[in-house]
């Protein structure tokens, strides 16, 4: 049994190409794709790696692509960018520690802001029922129906 | 009430202000480099002569990796005559000036070194990875190596003699082993 075992064992052995590791497989436009609109051109104003049609962004989409390759992880890639370039090269920042000001201060803005319209609101409107209502002598009652009949 | 929001008002734009007043007063080229104090990412590039250019071949001297361009005009232009005086005044006392070529033609960059009678060793980064390894963002940009092989100065700009000279000074006037 253990004969048999062991036989099959060296086929399998045998039969599998020379090194174990399945050859590296070429990275998907999509994954490249999704890697480099994370990723800030260094060279363009607001362009992420994969719009630029720069030299440099085509550069990196190809570092992006050979690191895929390779096996890396999307994360692990944009980690490398970073390393290098700092959180500057992403787009969009990390969402922890100071950054998360980023996130948290429109959303803080926002509910400051219907806090104040709620407050101005209420004020607004207790004033008018609060106002003693407005006198007006019959006279002008009279020219005001008068103009309003005859019309423009 | 009404006097509180008559001080809140004004004070609400105290940190706009501060904020405006430390953002327009930061240099936005002076991005930091997160590879200051790091060890300098190792390469071997192929000289414009074809020779092998590795970095590692150099650990010990204090390197000064320069990344220009034939097109960088007028910048790398500016640097290089300063770049290859100054490598001549130090090359004699454990200084090196490596070139990098980035994202340039061939043949530019050869008319670009024959042009300024460029001597240090000058390689081609072909696909980019070491332009990435450093960081670098445009041309030209210069990186400062110690001894130990660690970045520790990273000048973006074209690099004056003066600008060498008292860098160099200052990493060689450091001991062998800090």
């Amino acid at each position: 049994m253990i004969g048999l075992l062991a036989a099959s064992v060296l086929v399998l052995l045998v039969s599998m190409p020379a090194g174990a590791q399945p050859p590296p497989s070429p990275a998907s436009e999509d994954a490249v794709h999704e890697v480099a609109a994370q990723l800030r051109c260094v060279v363009c104003q607001s362009l992420s790696v994969a719009d630029s049609p720069s030299e440099m962004a085509s550069q990196m989409r190809g570092i992006i692509r050979e690191r895929l390759a390779a096996g890396e992880r999307p994360p692990d890639v944009i980690q490398y960018f970073v390393d290098r370039y700092g959180e500057w090269i992403l787009l969009a920042p990390r969402r922890s520690g100071f950054n998360l000001l980023v996130w948290l201060f429109p959303l803080a803005a926002v509910v400051a802001g219907l806090a104040v319209v709620a407050i101005l609101v209420r004020r607004w409107t207790r004033r008018r029922r609060d106002a003693a209502p407005v006198s007006v002598d019959p006279a002008m009652r009279a020219r005001i129906r008068r103009e309003m009949e005859r019309g423009t | 009430m009404s006097r509180l929001w008559r001080w809140l008002i004004p004070l609400a734009t105290v940190p706009v202000l501060a904020l405006l007043a430390y953002g327009f007063r930061a240099n936005p080229r002076d991005i930091p480099s997160p590879l200051l104090g790091r060890p300098a990412p190792g390469f071997t590039l192929a000289t414009l002569d074809g020779a092998p250019l590795a970095l590692e071949a150099h650990r010990g001297k204090i390197v000064v990796v320069n990344f220009w361009a034939s097109w960088c005009y007028p910048a790398c232009y500016e640097e290089a005559p300063a770049l290859e005086r100054s490598w001549r005044a130090y090359r004699d006392r454990g200084v090196v000036v490596v070139g990098v070529d980035i994202q340039d033609k061939r043949e530019a960059a050869e008319k670009f070194v024959r042009d300024f009678g460029l001597t240090f060793p000058t390689g081609q980064d072909l696909k980019g990875t070491v332009s990435v390894d450093y960081g670098v963002y445009g041309v030209p940009e210069t990186f400062f190596l110690d001894r130990q092989g660690r970045i520790r100065v990273k000048h973006v700009g074209a690099v004056t003699a003066d600008l060498f000279r008292e860098t160099v000074d200052r990493l060689l006037a450091e001991s062998v082993t800090p």
